[in-house]
């Protein structure tokens, strides 16, 4: 996984509540195009018209937050779906750093598992920060300090879980984490065979 | 002893290791793998050279990207069967067990896992797929993941997770006719909003819902995700048990007799705190019907379309326009009259056999009116032979609708299947958002006796004067 510490550029504003995972990337663009193509179809409902065509109204569009690194929105980003592509689509048109009141709880999973930080702050805040942001203004995101540094000097602290924080700034790996429990888990699961044994009838020639 | 919360004590005897700051590694008991995430999760555990865990705790069927056409195969859609193929073949090489299309088991996850009894009280599920709350209805702690968190509990039958925080629905009073668990759901979105239950396990407690019969509950808490919410439970009480008794996977009995004894004990107790309380009338309820592009985004049938003007915000007062644009809606009107194309009964919100005979109550003698397209989708192979075996299919074809084979299908549009670009839907499933039935598609979703009822009309109706007249 790409470790996350510092990552600078402009923020792109997109004050919507409930944006919800389909609209980042349509479920069938993950079942039949290869990665690489999301970034012809993260937010494509919003980024193009029914014809094709690009819409210049879109945020996503205007010169200053095309691939930007930084993404802007209202509460509950990322509802809906637990489609991990909805972060390979922000990946791909180059978010690495999603700044909301809220996030979808799976969706906010899936951004650690991929070096991607969500970060969480008051809906007052965000909206400030997208006023400033709108002419395209550069952000620094430092997760070694935990704060946001806007081009006007102000600095706004945010909270990212510890374990979580040590995993972005590392690029550590989840699995490999936990392979070290596996002594734990294997008295857990001998346990509850002794205690539980209902929970474990399942062999795969029996069913 | 500490009071506890049924969510508790299902988290708390999972937890393998503490790793603090609330955070525990979890184990965890069933996974549910299907077409679009089992795949590269299966192929990522081989490609770090890992073993599955425990293929015997692990269940795997294709239902996103298959056809729903009848006497499908691989090539109906061609797009999904590499997919349905993978599934099969890495399921087989890691001895997971496959359900294979045609055979009794396949079907969506979430119907599949609770009537073959893979899922039980106080068991922790998880699927690549955020539906996985649907599975709460017996008891069960079950949430939806990424394919990341997928492969890590292939490889190792543990989760890292944060413990949410609790909050409880109560439901109280009797359902008034032509009011169904969809309807609670769609009435609690419409009242809480969207992100209610972000960073919470909602447990469905009171007497409407004591009241409900399993299959209601793992509808109400199919729609947890809806909320925000990853976990959405039922207390397991004889209603489930009796459920339970006699299924597949499910312990028989001296071991059956010993796990209701220890299900018992899992209710919350009396005295136990919950961080958020809500309480709903559900005497109160009429059927609902969402307008827009969020299923927040819900009216009772005998209400009308809301105006922008009427927001308590600018926020709102945007999200509700760009809704009503993008469904085609004129603010003010009443919902029920807004001319219908296509309906679909299906998904795992709605697709089980007491969905299917509510729908047909409805359907039987009825047709559909001319220029709709009207689809019914069983959740699963079994509910496709149960309904056939009780008539319900020739009901449905009788009325005009297409009697299709089981799979997620128009829900999502995983396989091709689309509501067309600008064609109006009630659906019942679970999600109306921007382009899921396709793009451009303009989704309200109902409960299944509404999606009839406006099958019928060919316009957004109220079941309820259908059924007196």
């Amino acid at each position: 996984m790409e470790p996350f510490q510092v990552v600078s550029g402009p923020a792109a504003p997109l004050m919507l509540a409930n944006v919800d995972t389909d609209v980042i990337v349509r479920i069938e663009r993950l079942t039949n195009e290869p990665r690489e193509a999301l970034t012809r179809f993260a937010f494509e409902a919003l980024r193009f018209r029914p014809d094709g065509s690009e819409d210049p109204g879109c945020v996503l569009n205007r010169p200053p937050f095309r691939g930007a690194p930084l993404l802007l929105a209202d509460a509950n980003f990322g509802c809906g779906s637990s489609r991990e592509g909805a972060v390979w689509a922000l990946q791909a048109i180059g978010v690495r750093c999603v700044i909301a009141p809220s996030f979808g709880d799976i969706f906010f999973s899936n951004c650690f598992q991929n070096g991607v930080l969500p970060i969480r702050l008051p809906v007052e805040q965000v909206r400030v920060l997208a006023t400033l942001a709108a002419d395209g203004a550069l952000f620094t995101v430092d997760l070694l300090q935990n704060v946001v540094l806007a081009a006007d000097g102000s600095r706004w602290p945010f909270e990212v879980e510890p374990l979580r924080r040590v995993s972005l700034l590392e690029g550590l790996d989840d699995i490999g984490l936990t392979l070290k429990h596996a002594g734990a888990i294997d008295e857990w699961e001998s346990a509850d065979l002794a205690a539980r044994p209902w929970n474990w009838p399942m062999k795969t020639a029996g069913l | 002893m500490i009071s506890s919360t049924l969510f508790d004590k299902v988290w708390d005897r999972h937890v393998v290791a503490d790793l603090g700051g609330g955070w525990a590694l979890i184990h965890i008991d069933r996974h549910l793998l299907h077409d679009l995430s089992g795949p590269p999760a299966l192929a990522e555990v081989a490609a770090r050279g890992l073993a599955v865990r425990h293929p015997e705790l692990a269940f795997a069927t294709p239902d996103h990207a298959v056809s729903s056409l009848p006497k499908r195969s691989g090539r109906t859609n061609a797009a999904g069967a590499p997919l349905w193929q993978a599934l099969k073949d890495r399921s087989r090489s890691a001895g997971v067990r496959f359900f294979d299309v045609g055979e009794r088991g396949q079907g969506i996850v979430h119907v599949m896992g609770p009537e073959l009894g893979i899922v039980l009280p106080g068991t922790t599920v998880v699927c690549g797929d955020s539906h996985t709350c649907t599975n709460g209805g017996l008891g069960a702690l079950a949430f939806g993941i990424g394919s990341s968190e997928s492969t890590h509990v292939l490889a190792t039958q543990t989760l890292r997770q944060q413990k949410p925080a609790r909050m409880r629905v109560r439901f109280d009073g009797s359902l008034a006719a032509g009011v169904t668990p969809k309807d609670l759901a769609l009435h609690l979105l419409a009242t809480v909003g969207a992100s209610a239950g972000v960073g919470h396990a909602i447990e469905y407690a009171g007497a409407t819902v004591r009241a409900l019969d399993v299959e209601g509950r793992l509808t109400l808490c199919n729609l947890s995700i809806e909320l925000g919410a990853k976990v959405g439970m039922v207390a397991p009480d004889d209603t489930t048990f009796e459920y339970i008794s006699g299924r597949m996977s499910a312990p028989s009995r001296e071991l059956f007799d010993r796990a209701v004894a220890d299900w018992r004990t899992l209710a919350t107790d009396a005295d136990a705190r919950f961080d958020r309380e809500v309480a709903v009338d559900a005497a109160a309820i009429a059927p609902t019907i969402t307008w827009g592009t969020s299923p927040d985004q819900g009216v009772a049938i005998d209400g009308r379309i809301p105006d922008p003007a009427d927001a308590p915000d600018a926020a709102t007062r945007l999200a509700w326009k760009q809704a009503l644009d993008y469904m085609g809606l004129q603010p003010g009107r009443p919902i029920a009259g807004t001319p219908v194309d296509w309906v679909f009964i299906g998904s795992c919100a709605n697709s089980r056999l007491t969905d299917l005979r509510d729908a047909a109550r409805v359907a039987r003698g009825r047709k559909i009116a001319a220029g709709v397209t009207a689809w019914v989708v069983p959740g699963s192979e079994q509910v496709k032979r149960d309904a056939e075996a009780e008539g319900l299919d020739a009901v449905f074809r009788a009325a005009g609708f297409e009697w299709r084979a089981p799979g997620c299908s128009m829900c999502v549009a995983a396989n091709g299947e689309r509501v067309p670009a600008g064609a109006r839907s009630v659906s019942t499933s679970n999600r109306n958002f921007v382009g899921r039935q396709g793009p451009g598609a303009r989704t309200h979703l109902a409960s299944p006796a509404m999606a009839v009822a406006a099958a019928v009309a060919g316009a957004i109706a109220d079941v309820r004067r259908l059924e007196v007249a």
